[in-house]
């Protein structure tokens, strides 16, 4: 490859890097403009403003503004209807100056070369996520989540593929590559197939999730270290968060993943100039497509790099689960049916017992209703709390919300005429509302839907309301979404071999539920307003049927 | 049977000698003519002499041909009239760009007074490609516009092209009112043009095909604007290479053995920004009178070479860094062959050094502003000085300036996510501080894309801009495209967004291209427009004027005709997996359904034994009966 072959750009490159180390983050508009422009690209910049519906105590926003830069390389004899983007996040504080050298490096040394056939867009985004995702509403001229930015003045076409490049220090040993996106998406199965082969062929080490790859997969230990891989891709995916600046790119239907550089095995070392041979070798194989990638897996889960899960494999151990709840509707459908022959016989008899659909209608309102109140209310109440309560905006936010949710076990349980029948009838309802809902889950994001068929498919299946009332009520209660979502900050914390006490995971489960939102606000991530809409209402009605007087 | 023999040798000997004689005469006629341009040579004086220096030519080469016609047959003396009447000039346009790439632009243009239409059979062709001329003929074309373009103009880095034209191939074609059938002769045509270019023009059908109503009118004189003979076809998706440069060079009199042509070579025409290669066939005036039309055949060849790709350090150019080679001599056939280079930004050299230096200057009105050129004249032994070979060096000294603001351009993009919907902008830019000019916008849209015209806005400065024409021709599936002409004025110094929502058609599985997950092309907008001009148009074209700033035919002084293209876009249509799994559910089901659905029709359909059909006389019987009120038999 070219980068390393020629001493004079290697030289370039160090000197860059060099003057890099003084911080500029906190993007210098004006000299990455002219930069850029020396290189030979058009530049370009595209100012933003968002205000948060509340603040995010992490990174400290409320009233976000930036710029974004970029530079675009037109490919010769292109006619412009193609492009890939080459991303690096510039926010002040934290440090991506590698990243971004790197990025202007790259550039330079792309803008020499004749192969490109198609434009090649390198972005510097400010604010990261927030600064991506009006990057990508201006490109797209669309407006999913009221965002104020000023419209994009170049364009390369239709983009085909992205990368996103965080190099977080100074000493890289290995890169990792990220590639769950918003909601769940994943970009095809071969984006990260030519991540690994490139790495295999420059003798990069390269990780998932963190973890190195073990050669010993039949041992306990080696199988033990790729299932706790695969749980970790599992719990990033169910969250339905972007795990880097590539997860708002999958919306658009643009295959894209995030390549960190991480300093965690001191042996090996890498420099700058092979993570530029690696991305000048994807970037070359991306130019190269001619179609989108679209030939290998978009669902599937990694449990290393060189191996993965198919949606064949997983998707039964899902339908063995959504079964149980068929088969449980399918038993009370026929109890339904065949009860009143037994109790009563004669026409007049069945009309009376048979308590119909309607029935249920109540407890599916009111529930939904909370659901509702569990959706609208936090960030609509925010300053009366914070009025009345010596708390923040967002812990105001976070406790309206645990306050709703807990508020919805209290609510008055229904009394009917059918004291027999009437809880069949609604736990019939909502058993397959909960086969639909998983189902369809489990389809757009299985991580999610897995993990909330692990919980709630025992507790629909067990729930009467004939059951010991105090120890299912605690059951019922310990596998409700809140609490799942508790388990599973405490989980991942394990898995990724940081545990937590209580008390720290208490306030992190409370960071979880805020950024849920946020993410939510920002980036237009469906798991709350599923969890808060859909799922909670669903738990509450087997809460109404465990009740159920 | 001696003496038939002996009759076939004297008949022989006969022929022998009648061609040895027409030889000799024309190597004489050769000679002659030889000396009769180096004679000319030396009284070839200085530019502004030019136009005094013509009829001067053109009356030796009378001269020339009195000789001959006392020399030769009555039948050479209609070859040299011809050949009076044929006219050949090259030239070649260099222009130093602000971002530091080189624009080159080629054109050759043979002009000959003939009629090919009226049953008239022209038989011999000089310099005139006889391909062409019998296309002319065969299918009546009246004016005949086709361009090969690889890559995208960048018109706020390059300014203005001399020939504007879209990534992709373009046709438009004029034919003459007599043609009856102009579909069937259009279909034909595109597929002999397929054949002469070695493109894929034979896909022009009717799904791509448009009569535009305003935005393409004849470009030579005729004053029909009937837009019933007029056809527009462009290929987004054709990639031009080295196999359409070839036939394109053999129509040059010359060929590429000698004159400008020497510098197409193809592996550095190829190794550019851009190019785009034309042929415009139109009829044109003979003089300022306008008494009598002659044929003009024009062929444009475009290249803009890139600073950064060619790998050099220093920045310069040079005809042997373009083109990879230098020029020794003009084409002989041609009357003029001149090199200009664009010198207006660097009247003191402060930008670039030229060298050699020539003290020739040119000035000429293109695209609205007054240029001025250094010459160089091939035709002069002078100009190649001492080495015989003329190798052109420019040297940067400024460094790269800025994004120009042309007074006119535009972009478009595809916005939106998903594959259900979208919406298409246009957004055209009108940079002049205080005129407003009127724009032909012309979109022409594939009909897998179905606009919801019901949503179509034009807003500039925040306000609706209300088109003063539009011209909508909805589109058929898989029949035609969508057809969209607006006539628009541009308020200044204002972006105007056309904006338009379509619907992604889902096609039937045959439909879908060998790469469907690549995307679907949609052609460029086209955009005409009268641009105001700051120094005052001529808008009598004559012959003497520079090919470049020639082409098309001005009106009024105040402003020019440019033509802007927009890029072309991809977009993805809802494409189902055509991989193996896909292939052997859509068999198994069909299996199946073709399987179960006769045994379900065979095991439900009840069975009835059918009664013969009545005979003729019991039929009328039954009417009789009926109109008696009779039960029928």
């Amino acid at each position: 490859m070219g980068l390393l072959s020629d001493p004079n750009r290697r030289q370039a490159l160090i000197n860059l890097l060099t003057r890099l180390n003084a911080p500029i983050c906190g993007m210098p508009v004006d000299w990455l403009v002219k930069t850029m422009q020396a290189r030979g690209l058009e530049v370009f910049t595209q100012s933003f403003s968002r205000t948060l519906p509340f603040p995010d105590e992490n990174t400290e926003r409320y009233v976000v503004k930036g710029t974004n830069v970029y530079g675009i390389l037109r490919a010769p004899r292109a006619p412009r209807t193609e492009a890939l983007v080459l991303s690096a996040p510039c926010t002040p504080g934290d440090n991506n100056n590698q990243a971004v050298g790197l990025l202007l490096g790259l550039a330079h040394y792309f803008r020499n070369q004749v192969y490109w056939a198609k434009d090649i867009i390198f972005l510097v985004n400010e604010h990261d996520l927030i600064g991506m995702q009006a990057w990508l509403e201006g490109y797209h001229h669309t407006n999913v989540t009221g965002m104020d930015w000023s419209p994009l003045q170049g364009r390369g076409g239709s983009i085909q593929a992205a990368l996103s490049l965080e190099l977080s220090s100074d000493v890289v040993t290995s890169l990792d590559i990220v590639l769950e996106g918003l909601n769940g998406q994943l970009p095809n199965l071969d984006l990260a197939n030519l991540f690994y082969a490139f790495c295999q062929k420059i003798g990069v080490l390269c990780t998932i999730q963190g973890k190195l790859q073990r050669s010993d997969w039949d041992s306990a230990s080696g199988y033990n270290h790729a299932v706790q891989t695969m749980m970790l891709m599992v719990m990033k995916q169910a969250s339905g968060r972007p795990w880097g600046d590539h997860g708002l790119f999958l919306r658009y239907h643009i295959e894209a993943a995030t390549v960190k550089g991480v300093n965690s095995f001191r042996h090996y070392k890498t420099d700058a100039t092979t993570i530029g041979r690696l991305l000048e070798g994807m970037y070359r194989k991306l130019n190269n497509l001619l179609e989108r990638l679209h030939q290998s897996y978009f669902f599937y889960l990694l449990p290393s790099l060189s191996h993965f899960v198919s949606i064949g494999y997983y998707m039964p151990a899902f339908g063995l689960l959504a079964v149980i709840l068929l088969l449980r509707a399918l038993d009370l459908w026929v109890q339904l049916s065949a009860q009143p022959s037994r109790t009563e016989d004669g026409v007049a008899g069945t009309e009376q017992s048979n308590p119909g659909v309607l029935s249920v209608l109540t407890p599916l309102v009111i529930s939904h209703l909370t659901g509702a109140a569990l959706y609208m209310l936090p960030v609509r109440f925010q300053e009366v709390a914070v009025e009345h309560f010596p708390v923040s905006e967002t812990e105001a936010v976070v406790l309206t919300a645990i306050a709703v949710y807990t508020a919805g076990l209290a609510l008055p349980h229904n009394t009917h005429r059918y004291p027999d029948m009437g809880w069949r009838v609604l736990k019939l309802v909502a058993l397959l509302y909960l086969a639909v809902l998983l189902g369809c889950t489990a389809v757009i994001n299985f991580s999610l839907g897995f993990i909330l068929a692990l919980t709630l498919v025992p507790a629909a299946a067990y729930v009467t309301p004939h059951v010991p009332k105090a120890l299912s009520a605690f059951f019922l209660v310990a596998l409700s979404p809140a609490c799942t979502l508790l388990f599973s900050v405490f989980f991942f914390q394990e898995l990724q071999e940081m545990p937590v006490s209580f008390q720290d995971g208490w306030l992190l489960y409370l960071s979880v539920i805020a950024q849920g939102m946020l993410d939510h606000y920002l980036y237009g991530s469906l798991v709350f307003p599923l969890v808060a809409l859909l799922v909670y209402p669903c738990w509450l009605l087997f809460w109404n049927i465990l009740f159920w007087k | 049977m001696a003496a038939h023999r002996c009759r076939y040798l004297a008949c022989l000997l006969l022929l022998f000698l009648s061609v040895i004689l027409v030889t000799m005469s024309q190597e004489t006629t050769l000679g002659h003519e030889q000396h009769a341009t180096a004679v000319d040579d030396p009284q070839t004086g200085a530019e502004t002499k030019q136009t005094a220096e013509k009829p001067t030519v053109e009356e030796k080469r009378w001269e020339e041909t009195k000789v001959k016609a006392t020399t030769q047959a009555s039948d050479t003396a209609v070859l040299s009239k011809t050949q009076v009447n044929e006219d050949f000039q090259e030239e070649l346009v260099i222009r130093p760009l602000h971002s530091g790439d080189i624009y080159a632009s080629f054109q050759f243009r043979t002009v000959w007074e003939t009629d090919f239409m009226k049953g008239n059979k022209v038989s011999h062709y000089r310099l005139f490609p006889k391909s062409l001329g019998q296309v002319i003929s065969k299918f009546s074309v009246r004016e005949l516009h086709i361009s090969f373009t690889q890559g995208y103009w960048r018109t706020m880095q390059w300014g203005q092209p001399f020939i504007p034209s879209p990534p992709g191939a373009e046709l438009w074609v004029w034919f003459q009112d007599s043609v009856t059938d102009v579909d069937a002769t259009w279909k034909e045509l595109t597929n002999v043009l397929s054949g002469i270019f070695c493109a894929s023009l034979n896909f022009i059908d009717s799904t791509n095909t448009l009569q535009p109503s305003a935005s393409f009118k004849p470009l030579g004189i005729g004053n029909e604007t009937d837009h019933r003979f007029l056809r527009y076809a462009t290929l987004p998706r054709e990639i031009v290479c080295t196999e359409n440069l070839t036939p394109w060079k053999k129509l040059l009199p010359c060929g590429s053995k000698a004159g400008l042509a020497v510098l197409l070579k193809s592996e550095k025409l190829f190794h550019s920004s851009f190019h785009s290669q034309s042929v415009h066939i139109r009829p044109v005036c003979q003089d300022r009178q306008c008494k009598s039309s002659s044929w003009e055949l024009r062929q444009a060849l475009n290249v803009v070479f890139d600073l950064h790709t060619s790998g050099q350090s220093k920045r310069e150019w040079s005809l042997f860094k373009m083109f990879s080679r230098t020029l020794t001599e003009a084409c002989p056939l041609a009357s003029s062959s001149k090199i200009y280079i664009d010198v207006t930004d660097n009247p003191q050299e402060e930008q670039f050094e030229l060298s050699p230096a020539t003290p020739l200057l040119s000035q000429a009105v293109v695209l609205g502003d007054r240029r001025t050129f250094s010459v160089y004249d091939l035709t002069q032994q002078v100009t190649f000085g001492t080495v015989r070979s003329l190798n052109l060096m420019i040297r940067w000294k400024s460094s790269e300036g800025d994004m120009l603001r042309p007074l006119l351009h535009a972009e478009r993009y595809v916005t939106g996510y998903g594959l259900q919907t979208g919406e298409i902008h246009t957004l055209m830019y009108n940079n002049h501080p205080f005129r407003s000019f009127p724009v032909l916008l012309l979109d022409s849209v594939p009909w897998y894309l179905r606009l919801y015209i019901h949503t179509l806005k034009v807003i500039s400065k925040g306000k609706d801009n209300n088109p003063s024409y539009i011209h909508y021709q909805p589109s058929k599936d898989r029949e035609r495209p969508h057809l969209l002409e607006m006539l628009l004025q541009l308020p200044p110094h204002s972006v105007t967004e056309v904006t338009v929502q379509f619907e992604r058609a889902l096609l039937k599985w045959t439909e879908y291209t060998p790469d469907p997950n690549h995307g679907f092309y949609v052609g460029s907008s086209v955009i005409s427009s009268l641009v105001p001009s700051t120094v005052a148009m001529e808008t009598n074209i004559t012959m003497e004027q520079p090919l470049f700033s020639s082409f098309f035919p001005c009106k009024e002084e105040s402003s020019y005709f440019a033509r802007v293209y927009t890029e072309p876009l991809l977009v993805n249509l809802p494409t189902p997996d055509f991989s193996m799994p896909y292939n052997v559910i859509c068999l198994t089901c069909t299996v199946v359904a073709v399987g179960y659905g006769s045994l379900y029709n065979l095991l439900t359909r009840s069975f009835q034994v059918e009664e013969p059909n009545p005979g003729l006389a019991k039929r009328i019987a039954n009417v009789i009966r009926r109109m008696r009120g009779v039960p029928p038999l």
